[in-house]
């Protein structure tokens, strides 16, 4: 069966410092991925290597069995694969339904419409509310996202993940900056996440890795140390040393 | 806005019905179009200089597109005035090519060709780069009209140009009646086309673009190809505004291609809001009017007067007059819930 | 001389005197927008006012030219710090655009300013013996003032060239404009230098506009007119570059002064035409970072 996505050999350097070496990953469908590993690893790296905000100087990325190395980022989300980011990246000017609206037109081809009135085809608002509901936004709706709390604001960041209606979906620490107090609803929203998508998330809660992945991929230095499962992982002494000793408690870390 | 606190249906309810009813016309939309018909009736003798602050609306409505809703700075929207500007002239002076609204159209799909062939190249950049290209853009296209002044009339001008009766029976009178009505009404044509595309979802994904393009590429948006069709488009409108200004003065000159040109009519678009389509109605009129009284009183006092004004806005009021009464607005409704 | 390579020589002496006058101006404006990212269109009017005060200690007080070139630049570099403190220190967090209107709002007002003060009238300042007629190089008489102009260029691209590569403060701003965020976590008080290097800039931009009455004349629109020039330069060269400022000077000075020579009024094509190229091909100027 053809991996949702598959990662081979992905090589990239800035300058003389090299930050992705060799990586092969790969996800099949309803994957749920860990990616971990030290601070300056390249876990973000490799993420917008995948999403194209990044070329790689060898290597392939494969989509669904297809080669999209070429392609551009919006080729890429247009083909079914959708990330969140670090740092919020939404549309703080705007409303969250408006945020939502503007994905789903996106999505359809909506916005290549120059003349209805973006409100008037219900099934875009609707679809969009779905989302909103299923995140328990509906009341921040017509609110300016920069006037939520930072926790509401990384839910509005997954939900736009989610109105791509992706086959893969790269989570770069989702409840990073979230307090400890709403964190949960970060998590139950991963884990409630629909099984056939395959789904990769940058991690650095171990509690949360454990109760989410089926699989871990660790990266020292650009490379990938070692992949397995969860248990495999817990047991590997070469992995405790290089990063388990390090990071093993609660709360939210910026990467 | 903000939503209620109740959950469910009524909250889904309302805020479906808002975007929904976000397009229609509100009854205050009504105003600046009753204001320019009264000014017909109570200044007739100043129709040709409220025909020349109408095409700089049509002007900086144009420039809004690009600024105010994709959020793409420039220094060169001059170039679409004077291509459409030049397009008419050369036309009526060169080809006896004088119907009017012809000439519009001319004018139009000129300045609209050279804004997808500039915008194609020039909005892969941004910043600094980008403020340069579209400001040597403007300046290459004034020196090519210089090079052969044979032809444009160079810095004199094309004086002299005669067009015309508007479709066959409204002919220009002394005073500028017609012509007054005859460019309110193409500005009522291009502002609903302006405005129909700010409300669709277009131009939701332009303000997409404007507050996070690293967004939009993340789900999938085509942003070059939009910013390329806005960019086609407020050219083409700017072509027109400019056709217009030929039109009414019966006169063109290279100067209409100057960076003056293009820094002017973004002070307006300051000075009345971005973003807001009605910004461009009320930067506009107010600068014109300002300008008229105080350069005619000591020009280099309005320079100064500008060059405090703009310091002032930004610092004080940066989204402009609109903005000004968008936080007043907002602070009067704050107070009636308290 | 053959009647060719005397108009070769005499197309690459006027551009390398004009391209000296453009990097001078323009060097400030390169390194403050490289190091803070500000949009300062005011730039020009600095260059402007320092024109003007050479015009009056000159004229008014029978200052010498050189001395009042000296003062002028101490002068406005002094004063650009204080704008420097109070008023752009707000806008480092604002967009560009809100750079650029307060910016040209204030050139405005600077030229409103000159044109009550001086008039609209193109001013001139009267030169010492030496600068005035022509000075022989052996094979050929060139202009004593562009010959200056020249000279002192050469000395000021050293001094700087000098500060910039092999001092510790030269080093720091390097480090800088290529990368703020390390800079200042390694301990680098950016926002001091960014006050040096504004004052510096700002009193070269006050000596370009000294010598530049001589060579295109001075009037109010100086400020608005050359600006466009000295960003031009600058986006060519690269944000932040002392080479990439000097060889953008160099290729547009020389281009221009070639153009109008050889084709008069229509000569002025050349720069944006080479701006418009360079741009193209490399966006961030010569020497820029991506």
């Amino acid at each position: 069966m053809t991996a949702a996505l598959q990662v081979e050999k992905l090589k990239r350097s800035f300058g003389a410092l090299p930050v992705t070496r060799d990586v092969d990953l790969t996800l099949e469908r309803g994957a749920r991925c860990a990616l971990i590993g030290p601070n300056g690893a390249g876990k973000t790296t490799l993420v917008n290597l995948i999403t194209g905000a990044l070329k790689p100087q060898s290597g392939r990325v494969l989509l669904n069995g297809e080669d999209i190395t070429a392609s551009s980022q919006a080729e890429r989300a247009r083909r079914g694969l959708a990330r969140t980011f670090q740092i919020n990246q939404l549309f703080r000017g705007l409303t969250v339904l408006e945020n939502l609206c503007m994905t789903v037109g996106e999505r359809d081809g909506d916005c290549n419409n120059l003349w209805r009135a973006a409100g008037s085809k219900r099934g875009v608002i609707d679809e969009a509310i779905g989302y909103l509901e299923s995140l328990r936004l509906t009341d921040d709706a017509l609110k300016l996202v920069r006037e939520l709390p930072y926790g509401r604001q990384r839910l509005v960041e997954i939900a736009i993940a989610l109105a791509q209606k992706p086959r893969v979906l790269l989570l770069d620490e989702p409840a990073a900056g979230v307090p400890s107090s709403e964190s949960h609803l970060i998590l139950d929203v991963v884990a409630a996440l629909d099984p056939d998508i395959a789904v990769l998330i940058i991690e650095h809660d171990m509690d949360v890795v454990f109760r989410f992945a089926k699989e871990i991929t660790v990266l020292v230095q650009g490379a990938v140390f070692t992949q397995g499962t969860p248990a495999e992982i817990m047991n590997n002494e070469q992995v405790r040393a290089v990063y388990l000793g390090q990071e093993g408690h609660r709360g939210g870390h910026h990467g | 806005m903000a939503a209620s606190k109740t959950t469910g249906a009524p909250a889904r309810e309302r805020a479906a019905n808002y975007l929904a009813k976000r397009h229609r016309f509100r009854l205050a939309e009504a105003l600046p179009w009753l204001i320019a018909i009264a000014v017909f009736f109570i200044f007739p003798t100043r129709m040709t200089f409220g025909s020349q602050v109408l095409v700089m609306v049509m002007f900086a409505l144009s420039l809004d597109l690009i600024l105010g809703y994709a959020g793409i700075v420039t220094l060169g929207h001059a170039a679409f005035f004077g291509v459409g500007a030049y397009t008419v002239g050369l036309a009526a002076a060169r080809l006896e090519w004088t119907e009017p609204i012809s000439g519009l159209f001319a004018a139009a799909i000129a300045a609209g060709l050279v804004g997808f062939i500039t915008g194609w190249f020039l909005l892969r950049y941004r910043g600094l780069t980008l403020l340069m290209l579209t400001l040597a853009t403007a300046i290459l296209l004034q020196e090519t009209g210089n090079l052969r002044s044979d032809i444009s009339g160079g810095y004199d001008g094309l004086p002299g140009l005669t067009f015309k009766p508007l479709l066959g029976m409204f002919d220009y009178d002394l005073y500028g009646h017609t012509y007054y009505l005859y460019v309110l009404a193409v500005l009522a044509v291009v502002f609903y086309l302006v405005r129909r595309i700010v409300y669709s979802p277009f131009g939701q994904a332009l303000t997409g673009i404007r507050e996070n393009v690293r967004r939009m590429h993340a789900i999938g948006s085509p942003v070059h190809r939009r910013l390329v069709t806005v960019y086609t488009i407020a050219a083409a409108i700017a072509g027109v505004a400019g056709a217009l200004f030929t039109q009414t003065n019966a006169y063109v000159t290279l100067t209409v291609f100057d960076f003056d040109n293009s820094a002017k009519v973004m002070v307006m678009l300051i000075l009345g809001g971005t973003g807001r389509l009605y910004g461009a109605f009320v930067g506009a009129a107010i600068y014109m009017v300002l300008e008229d009284y105080f350069s005619k009183l000591s020009p280099t006092f309005w320079q100064f007067g500008i060059g405090l004004m703009l310091v002032l806005a930004v610092l004080f009021a940066p989204r402009g007059i609109l903005g000004v009464f968008e936080r007043f607005g907002n602070y009067l409704s704050e107070r009636k819930r308290s | 001389m053959p009647q060719f390579a005397n108009i070769a020589v005499s197309i690459l002496f006027d551009g390398l005197a004009y391209a000296m006058f453009l990097f001078i101006t323009s060097v400030g404006l390169s390194v403050t927008m490289g190091l803070m990212g500000f949009v300062n269109l005011a730039h020009g009017a600095f260059a402007m006012a320092g024109g003007y005060i050479v015009v009056t200690l000159t004229r008014s007080y029978g200052v010498g030219f050189v001395p009042s070139l000296v003062f002028a630049a101490v002068l406005v570099g002094a004063v650009s710090v204080v704008f420097e403190r109070f008023l752009y220190r707000r806008l480092y967090k604002s967009t560009d655009l809100e750079q650029v209107l307060l910016t040209i709002g204030l050139a405005f007002m600077a030229i409103a300013t000159a044109t009550y003060l001086y008039g609209p009238i193109p001013k001139s300042v009267p030169l010492p013996d030496w600068l005035q007629g022509d000075v022989n190089l052996g094979f050929r008489y060139f202009p004593s003032y562009r010959a200056f102009l020249i000279v002192l260029g050469a000395v000021l691209v050293s001094v700087l060239w000098y500060a910039f590569e092999r001092t510790n403060i030269g080093a720091k701003i390097r480090a800088a404009v290529d990368n703020r965020r390390m800079a200042e976590s390694v301990g680098i008080n950016v926002d001091r230098l960014f006050t040096l290097t504004f004052g510096v800039g700002s009193g070269l931009a006050a000596l370009g506009g000294g010598l530049a009455i001589q060579l295109l004349g001075l009037s109010p629109s100086f400020a608005v007119l050359y600006l466009v020039l000295f960003l031009i330069v600058v986006a060519v060269g690269g944000l932040g570059s002392l080479k990439g400022t000097l060889l953008a000077a160099l290729v547009l000075g020389i281009f221009d002064t070639g153009g109008k020579y050889l084709l008069a009024d229509a000569g002025g094509f050349f720069v944006y035409a080479v701006t418009v190229v360079v741009l193209l091909i490399k966006p961030a100027g010569f020497y820029g970072r991506e």
